[in-house]
């Protein structure tokens, strides 16, 4: 039982990174790429036509 | 080995990220800019006079095309993030990664996150008509998400079930089709519209293509730096 569990954690601890970078990664991209806040996407606005993301 | 992950993904994306952006300011902005030339209404396609093909476009800017390089190089590096998180789980299912197998996590990367999404969204130049952008966005991350999926199927997958499953992922959001506008409206020529998909699908594979290469060395690299060290 002991062991199951010290297995079941340490595969969790190796995918936390993983799933840390893959969050971080999803919200870097939602903030240069989708955010509609006018600052934003001015700044953004070339990058988001040749990167082919949803602009206007 | 988080540091591993953020390292890597950062040394990645910020070098493929910089190549990506010089390349699109030299083969993409062009393309933009004579478009929005058309969108201003400056120039007028199939107005009462012909229009040369050629027109005096502006030049470098440096804030604008500043931060063109920026969010670009910060757009890949997000995108590093997601494929270097991939490629550690790979890697503890008992794949090897390194800078010639990133060329396969690149073109997969490419698939996903431009040749999918574009493939019924094409890359908009300035001025075309659209549907509403947030029913846009949300077809574009389901898109990409489902595809992102079907190529780890492909590239991981044992036999036709996962074969199978990854080949709906990729053809379902093409069939139910994305958000479309109820009228045409652009008022940029084809010639402009054509070569701009066509410049940003191009220069989009390539910088993917080297993500996937640089992503690839730099987490063997950064690996063997963490084996050295602990």
């Amino acid at each position: 039982m002991n062991t199951q569990t010290n297995t079941l954690k340490l595969s969790v601890a190796r995918f936390i990174p993983a799933v840390f970078a893959a969050v971080l990664g999803v919200t870097v991209i939602s903030i240069t790429g989708h955010v509609q806040a006018a600052a934003l996407h001015d700044a953004a606005h070339d990058v988001r036509h040749a990167t082919g993301f949803p602009c206007h | 080995m988080m540091s591993r992950v953020i390292i890597s993904a950062l040394f990645a994306g910020a070098l493929a990220g910089l190549i990506a952006g010089v390349l699109q300011l030299v083969f993409v902005q062009p393309v933009l800019l004579h478009a929005e030339l058309y969108e201003s209404g400056e120039l007028v396609h199939f107005g009462a006079q012909a229009v040369s093909a050629h027109p005096e476009l502006p030049g470098f800017e440096p804030v604008r095309d500043g931060l063109s390089l920026i969010f670009t190089m910060l757009t890949y590096t997000g995108y590093a993030l997601l494929m270097i998180a991939a490629i550690s789980i790979a890697e503890e299912r008992g794949a090897h990664v390194d800078g010639r197998t990133g060329l396969l996590w690149g073109i997969a990367g490419f698939v996903a996150f431009h040749l999918a999404p574009g493939f019924t969204l094409a890359p908009e130049v300035p001025g075309v008509a659209a549907a509403d952008v947030t029913a846009r966005q949300i077809w574009w991350f389901a898109t990409a998400g489902s595809a992102a999926v079907a190529m780890w199927l492909i590239g991981f997958g044992q036999g036709w079930t996962a074969w199978g499953v990854a080949t709906i992922l990729l053809l379902a959001p093409h069939i139910i089709g994305a958000p479309e506008p109820d009228t045409f409206t652009g008022p940029v020529p084809t010639e402009i519209g054509a070569l701009f998909a066509a410049r940003a699908l191009g220069v989009g594979l390539a910088a993917w293509v080297l993500l996937g290469c640089f992503a690839g060395y730099f987490w063997r690299s950064e690996g063997a730096r963490e084996a050295r060290t602990t």
